[in-house]
C-alpha cells in the first residue's frame, strides 16, 4: 500500500514541478528553489512529517524533502543547543545527500570521458 | 551581422534586433507546449522513481533492522549514487528529455545537476572547472533552503517553541 502513495505523492510533486516549467514558465532553477522553500515552509507548520509518514519515499524522494530535512535539523538542534543550533543543525540530516553528490560527481568527473 | 533582404528593400540589421524583437518574430513559429502529456509523463516517471526509493529503503529496513528514519540517509545515498552512474553513462538526461521534471525534482535530478555540470567542466580543470561549477544550479536549491531553514528556525526560537519536532 505504501509504494502506491510513494507513487501517487511522489507523482504529483513532479506535476506540480512540471507546471512550474510549463504554465509559470519558470527556469529549472526557479521551480527547485521555490519546491526546497514550499517543502522547509511546510515542515514549519509541522505538515511534512504526516506526509512522510503517509507516503514514505513519495515525501521523501522529491527536492521538497530537502527544504524539510534543513528546518528539521535546525529546529531539532534548536531544542537541544539553543540558539546556536539553528546553524549548527540545520545540515545535519541532509548531510547524507550532500556529501554523497559532491564525492559521487567529483568521481564521475575523474573517471569518465567527457563527450563532444 | 547585417543581413539585407532583397524582397522588400528593407535592411534587416538582425544585430540590432532586441529580444522583444525576437520573440515576437518567432512566436509563432514555436510549438505550443504540451502541458497535458508532459504533466503526464512527469507524474508516471516521479512516481516510478520514488516506487525505486522505497523499495530501496524497505530493503535497508529489512535486512539491517533500520528504522524508516534510519534508512533515509543511506536510500539517498544510494539513489544519488544511481544517478550518477546514470548521468556518466548519458543515460539519465535521455530520461530527462522525456520525462521533464519527473526527473528533475526527485533528488536523483539534483545529483544529476551536480554530476553533469561537474563533467562538462572538467575539460577547464579540476578547481576551476569541476569545484567551481558543480553547484552551478544545485547552489540555489542549498542557498533558498538554507535561508528558509534559517529564519523559520530563528522564528521558532523568537516565538519560544524550541522545536517540538
Amino acid at each position: 500500500m505504501i509504494y502506491l502513495w510513494a507513487f501517487l505523492i511522489g507523482g504529483a510533486i513532479c506535476v506540480i514541478g512540471q507546471l512550474m516549467f510549463d504554465v509559470l514558465a519558470l527556469t529549472p532553477a526557479h521551480t527547485m528553489s521555490t519546491l526546497v522553500v514550499a517543502g522547509a515552509i511546510a515542515d514549519a507548520f509541522g505538515l511534512y512529517d504526516p506526509l512522510v509518514k503517509f507516503a514514505g519515499a513519495g515525501a521523501s524522494i522529491p527536492i521538497t524533502s530537502f527544504g524539510n530535512s534543513l528546518v528539521h535539523g535546525a529546529l531539532t538542534e534548536l531544542e537541544q543547543e539553543g540558539w546556536i543550533g539553528v546553524v549548527t543543525g540545520m545540515f545535519s540530516l541532509t548531510s547524507a545527500g550532500i556529501s554523497s553528490a559532491i564525492v559521487f560527481s567529483f568521481l564521475a568527473a575523474l573517471v569518465v570521458r567527457p563527450k563532444g | 551581422m547585417p543581413v539585407k533582404t532583397k524582397r522588400s528593400g528593407v535592411k534587416l540589421r538582425l544585430d540590432t534586433l532586441t529580444p522583444q524583437d525576437y520573440e515576437k518574430l518567432s512566436k509563432p513559429f514555436v510549438p505550443a507546449r504540451p502541458v497535458f502529456k508532459n504533466c503526464v509523463r512527469a507524474f508516471f516517471s516521479g512516481g516510478l522513481i520514488c516506487v525505486i526509493g522505497q523499495g530501496i529503503q524497505e530493503a535497508f529496513m529489512a535486512i539491517f533492522g533500520m528504522t524508516s528514519k534510519e534508512a533515509a540517509s543511506p536510500t539517498v545515498a544510494v539513489m544519488i549514487l544511481i544517478s550518477v552512474i546514470l548521468t556518466s553513462f548519458g543515460v539519465y538526461d535521455k530520461m530527462a528529455q522525456w520525462a521533464g521534471a519527473g526527473t528533475a525534482v526527485p533528488v536523483t535530478g539534483f545529483a544529476n545537476s551536480m554530476c553533469s555540470a561537474a563533467l562538462e567542466h572538467r575539460a577547464e580543470g579540476l578547481v576551476l572547472g569541476v569545484g567551481g561549477n558543480m553547484f552551478k544550479l544545485a547552489g540555489s536549491v542549498i542557498v533558498f533552503g538554507a535561508v528558509a531553514a534559517f529564519v523559520i528556525g530563528i522564528i521558532y526560537a523568537f516565538l519560544g517553541l524550541g522545536g517540538g519536532h
